[in-house]
């Protein structure tokens, strides 16, 4: 599935050069969580490049993902002091609470669960962005408070 | 606490927040020879670790010839332990916003960035709001500099300028040969100056206080003060403005909980120093400089386990154009991990101590260039911790 | 003439021009700095970081190919530090490296491999990253091999795809340990953009990028006594073949390529020349024929400029990049099909042979030739016209198998039938040369009398790489029957690598453009630089290819295509006329637009 008409607004927005190509990138991962192979070709329709450099530019960026991803991107820190403070435990927490393991995303494509580096957090470690909304000093009980929370919406 | 020995600062976050941009108003009227004088005077370097002289870099790109000019604050923050760009620009965007409007003023640029994290996407409504007010103000001060935020994506090594530059313009973050540096050539190829957010937040003090009243604070090589963003084994986590120059044993007593055995000093691609360093280590440009990472250790960590959570980190966030870095950070990881198992001898870490120097003198830039550090330092200093 | 840069290489000073790299510097003094990802042909990427060197007071070493000289610098090429930090960075790359270099094709010709040898590696100094890494292999293409267990990520190709050609079917994707090299999606290379003009394996220093040879089926064709197999050879494989068995470049070998060709055991030897005679006929009279309908008949569907369809890589870049252009496009085949076609139908007759028998092999400077002889149209003799496509470097392969000393084998001649030519075939081989030979004979077919060129060399039409060449040439004295053209300024561009050929195409779809006639090379240089030719090639080698088809062309007793007796006696007995019944089932083809993305 395509999102033609998103990303012909986007290029609206953003214009047809070179510079456009992240900001329109970014515009359909905040659509979508993820670049489909059709956007990226229709992208670089758009911008008269390649697809292969559209996938280069994407595949480069770790908040770019061109594989599916669920509704709720779960990015739990794995940095040194996040690590230091428990991040093992609150990984084992959403795992058990999902049913998935690190990497995966649940069948239900709610949720998709996965580390990345510093978040910028370290003095509230362990932290964890779920899309764009951080969420810090996480013990096991308020990180299963927080899902169940997300869980529980629509 | 027990009484303070170091010289807690409030410049960075201190009144001025709530004050209109008067130091803006009352320096855009100055001449561009006397902000640059004051600079110079003040002896400002670049906070963002690599400790460039500022008044430097503006006066190269105050020079360079071009019509079009840039000025882009980096707010990449991505280096692991530090988070004091997110409390600056949280706390005092106008500071960062003015210190960039004074830029251009300097160097005539235009138009200015903002080369935001996206790890930090959640300041986007508010720095925005806050940006809507500041062109109200600064066209009211007969300038017109318009600031524009720009996305990052998930990669570290975009905190490197030139990658930086390249990122903004819609490419793979690698960072470009130098020279030619941004002072001539940055993004889109024009003259631009780069600096980090609280640099620009350090100009406005500047233009406050004056030159010789920053200048009192810090020592001879490291002027002023800075923000350091504490983690690890501590009781007091958290964002510190200290003065410049402190030695570490100072700082532990003041943050450590009693036990700490080494203090990681600038983060991954910084320096760690072991208990027995702490009397001798100054935090400045003549000792370990530091963008402001401060991580402390207490002894029940394994400094193995540090090493390879930091190795991991440079072998994902590594943009891979290079030989040394792309190859280098995979054998430097899989290599103790192999010395810990006992698949290679203890003796091949000294060929990896080799390899990380041969990393640190070939290597594109400065991530590859700098990952030496963390792993000499704590290889030479932890090495029963690297083979038992 | 700006200020000189004074700096010391090794202990000796020299004087160089601002902006000349340190490596450059340092081959004026003929010191050898080895590199890897640098190539003369493209930008400089400084990455593979091989070529690093000492700079005095500098606290890294900077990479020679990226740096430039600046006054006053003291360079050291070859201390301590920097011999230590380069085998350090060869061993780097091997260990990342499937180094498995008895079973590879680039084996004797890598300059991996070469570079690993100085450098006495072999102590296995670093861990092997291989098996960890799930290479893959990607072999679906008639053309190309992707082999990415022999990538060293030097991105020659990427830069080759991007700068040279504009197709860019290759970019650097992931980031860190996994960056690759990779296509749109990792698709394989036939289900992307891909032209296979090979331009990518001739720069590929390692095996990452190869040929798919068919060294193997063409001796077992030889072998096989039912068999007759016809060989043809493309007008830039005799000016080129000698670099790939130790010959300087900018021989002419024909003589010898021939004697290779028989003692191999090719039943006949022949000529790719002799078709490219019969391509300038065929296509000389489409164009005129091109140009009567738009100028007497006003027939708005005629197609024009008309482009010249010799290069199967350009004609994959059109048919993805332009499908709506395909129109303009001549419907000649090339040489090499054109010569398939026929030698499976008027060899076999004249020759009384069976073509079910017969093996067709042609020896081509090209890689996309193998996908052309693939093209499902390509069958018109009623079986595969072209049956192995094998490039210049496989022929050196096969001569070297065989054992023969080529710099010392006597010459001999081409075979009959479909074995002579004229100059004017020869100049296929650069960049401008179909248009030569188009107008030696469009000309005098139209007037009566030669071009107005001394020694027939249209030398406006002749020249470098890197540009787009225009030239118009006025018609008078037209013979009765082509009245039409009196007076007609003939209006030519001739364009090679097809980064350029996209800037006339663009400009012929924007509708700026008002030629008629227009000569694509899909390869800098033409076929001369083809991406079958030996390696290296580079723009100096090029040259000198260049000098010698020129030399070539002028030293033919016959230089006008029509003026060949072979290729008149091919439409006395057979075809009957240019552009005739026969011509078309068997010399014309059509094209198949295809996907951009």
């Amino acid at each position: 599935m395509t999102n033609e008409h998103l990303i012909r607004d986007l290029v609206k927005k953003h214009g047809r050069s070179r510079v456009a190509l992240l900001p329109i990138l970014q515009g359909v991962v905040d659509a979508n969580n993820f670049i489909s192979d059709s956007d990226m070709v229709e992208i670089a329709k758009e911008l008269d490049l390649s697809a292969a450099q559209v996938f280069g530019t994407a595949t480069f960026y770790s908040f770019l993902s061109t594989e599916p991803l669920g509704k709720y991107v779960i990015r739990v820190c794995k940095t040194i002091t996040c690590d230091m403070h428990g991040k093992k435990q609150i990984v084992q927490t959403i795992e058990e609470m999902l049913k998935v393991k690190v990497g995966e995303t649940t069948p239900n494509k709610k949720f998709s669960l996965l580390e990345t580096n510093c978040l910028g957090w370290c003095h509230e470690g362990p932290a964890m962005l779920i899309n764009e909304k951080p969420f810090t000093g996480l013990t096991p009980e308020r990180v299963h408070d927080i899902i169940s929370e997300y869980i529980s919406k629509s | 606490m027990s009484e303070s020995k170091l010289k807690r600062v409030d410049l960075i976050f201190g009144e001025y927040s709530n004050t209109k941009y008067k130091v803006l108003a009352d320096t855009l009227k100055r001449r561009n020879e006397d902000i640059l004088e004051d600079l110079m005077e003040s002896g400002l370097k670049g906070r963002g670790g690599a400790g460039f002289p500022t008044a430097m870099k503006w006066k190269l790109a105050a020079d360079a010839p071009s019509d079009t000019k840039y000025v882009i604050c980096n707010a990449d923050e991505g280096e692991p332990g530090t988070f004091k760009d997110r409390e600056i620009l949280s706390r005092v965007p106008r500071k960062v916003f003015s210190g960039m409007a004074i830029c251009g003023k300097v160097i005539g640029a235009q138009k200015g960035y903002i080369y935001l994290r996206s790890e930090y996407k959640f300041l986007l409504p508010e720095l925005t709001r806050e940006l809507e007010m500041f062109h109200e103000h600064i066209g009211k001060m007969g300038f017109d500099f318009p600031i524009e935020i720009k996305l990052g994506s998930g990669a570290y090594i975009c905190g490197e300028e030139s990658a930086l530059f390249e990122s903004m313009e819609g490419f793979r973050g690698e960072p470009r040969n130098k020279p030619p540096y941004p002072t001539t050539h940055g993004f889109m190829g024009k003259p631009t100056v780069i600096n980090n957010v609280e640099t620009f937040v350090n100009v406005v003090m500047i233009m406050r206080l004056g030159p010789v009243q920053f200048k009192l604070l810090g020592t001879t090589d490291s002027r002023g003060s800075k923000v350091f963003s504490v983690s690890g084994d501590t009781p007091i986590p958290g964002i510190y403005e200290l003065e410049l120059g402190m030695p570490l044993d100072r700082f532990v007593e003041e943050f450590g909980d009693g036990d700490t055995k080494a203090v990681q000093v600038g983060g991954a691609s910084g320096f760690c120093v072991p208990r027995k360093k702490f009397k001798d280590t100054i935090i400045g440009f003549e000792g370990v400089p530091t963008g402001g990472s401060m991580m402390l250790f207490n002894s029940s960590r394994s400094m193995y386990n540090v090493l390879h959570n930091y190795l991991d980190f440079f072998e994902e966030e590594s943009c891979g154009q290079c030989t040394p870095c792309r190859v280098g950070c995979q054998q430097l990881r899989k290599g103790i991990v192999a010395v810990k198992k006992g698949d290679k001898k203890a003796g091949y870490l000294d060929q990896l101590l080799k390899l990380s120097e041969s990393m640190k003198i070939t290597a594109k830039c400065g991530l590859g260039q700098s990952v030496a550090n963390s792993f000499s330092s704590i290889v030479n200093n932890f090495k029963e911790e690297m083979i038992y | 003439m700006s200020k000189k840069i004074n700096l010391t290489i090794d202990g000796i000073n020299v004087s160089v021009d601002p902006g000349t790299t340190i490596l450059d510097a340092a081959r004026k003094l003929n010191i050898h700095i080895p590199t890897l990802c640098y190539h003369e042909d493209l930008c400089v990427a400084g990455n593979c970081r091989v070529c690093v060197v000492e700079q005095e007071n500098s606290r890294t070493l900077p990479a020679s190919c990226a740096t430039p000289a600046a006054e006053g610098m003291v360079i050291h090429t070859n201390s301590g530090k920097v011999r230590v930090a380069r085998k350090h960075i060869v061993e780097l790359l091997l260990s990342e490296h499937n180094a498995d270099c008895t079973k590879c094709y680039k084996n004797g010709n890598c300059e991996l491999q070469s570079l690993a040898s100085q450098m006495l590696t072999g102590d296995h100094m670093f861990l092997d990253l291989v098996p960890d890494k799930h290479y893959t292999i990607d072999m679906f293409n008639s053309a190309i091999v992707k082999d990415d267990s022999r990538c060293i990520r030097c991105q020659r190709c990427v830069r080759t795809c991007e700068e040279l050609q504009s197709v860019s079917a290759l970019s650097v994707a992931y980031r860190g340990n996994n960056m690759k090299i990779s296509t749109f999606f990792e698709h394989p290379l036939f289900e992307v953009v891909c032209t296979n003009c090979g331009q990518c394996v001739n720069r590929c220093p390692t095996g990452a990028l190869i040929e798919r040879n068919y060294v193997d089926q063409v001796w077992d064709a030889i072998y096989d006594p039912a068999k007759h197999v016809v060989v043809q050879t493309a007008p830039a494989v005799r000016i080129a073949l000698g670099e790939a068995l130790g010959m300087p470049p900018g021989m002419i070998v024909t003589g010898k390529m021939v004697t290779s060709l028989k003692r191999l055991g090719f039943d006949a030897v022949l000529d790719t020349d002799f078709t490219a005679d019969l391509t300038i006929i065929e296509e000389g009279y489409e164009l005129v024929e091109r140009l009567k309908r738009a100028l007497v008949d006003k027939d708005p569907e005629v197609a024009l400029p008309m482009a010249t369809s010799c290069s199967p890589a350009w004609i994959k870049f059109l048919e993805h990049t332009y499908p709506d252009l395909l129109p303009n496009l001549s419907t000649c085949k090339s040489p090499q099909q054109m010569f398939g076609a026929l030698v499976k139908t008027y060899y076999a007759q004249k020759k009384k042979l069976d073509p079910k028998n017969l093996v067709s092999v042609s020896i081509m400077p090209c890689t996309a030739k193998k996908f052309e002889a693939d093209r499902p149209e390509m069958r018109s003799s009623g079986y595969k016209d072209v049956d192995y496509v094998l490039t210049t470097r496989e022929l050196a392969i096969m001569i070297t198998q065989a054992g023969m000393e080529f710099d010392k084998l006597p010459e001999s001649h081409f075979d009959n039938i479909m074995g002579m030519s004229t100059g004017a075939a020869v100049i296929f081989g650069t960049t401008g040369g179909v248009m030569e030979a188009a107008i030696r004979t469009v000309y005098e077919v139209v007037t009566g009398r030669e071009v107005p060129f001394e020694s027939l060399n249209i030398t406006p039409v002749r020249g470098t790489e890197g540009e787009v060449r225009e030239a118009s040439l006025l018609i008078t004295g037209t013979k009765p029957e082509f009245k039409f053209l009196e007076g007609v300024e003939l209006k030519c561009v001739v364009a090679n690598g097809l980064a350029y050929a996209k800037k006339v195409m663009q400009n012929v779809k924007d509708g700026n453009a008002n030629y008629h006639f227009i000569e694509i090379m899909a390869c800098p240089g033409g076929c001369l630089g083809g991406g079958g030719q030996p390696i290296p090639t580079n723009k100096e080698i090029r040259a000198k290819r260049t000098q010698a088809i020129y030399e070539e062309d002028l030293g033919m007793p016959l230089r006008k295509s029509h003026d060949n007796p072979e290729v008149q006696e091919l439409y006395r007995d057979f075809l009957i006329k240019p552009l005739g019944h026969k011509s078309h089932e068997l010399l014309h083809t059509h094209y198949t637009p295809r996907k951009r993305y």
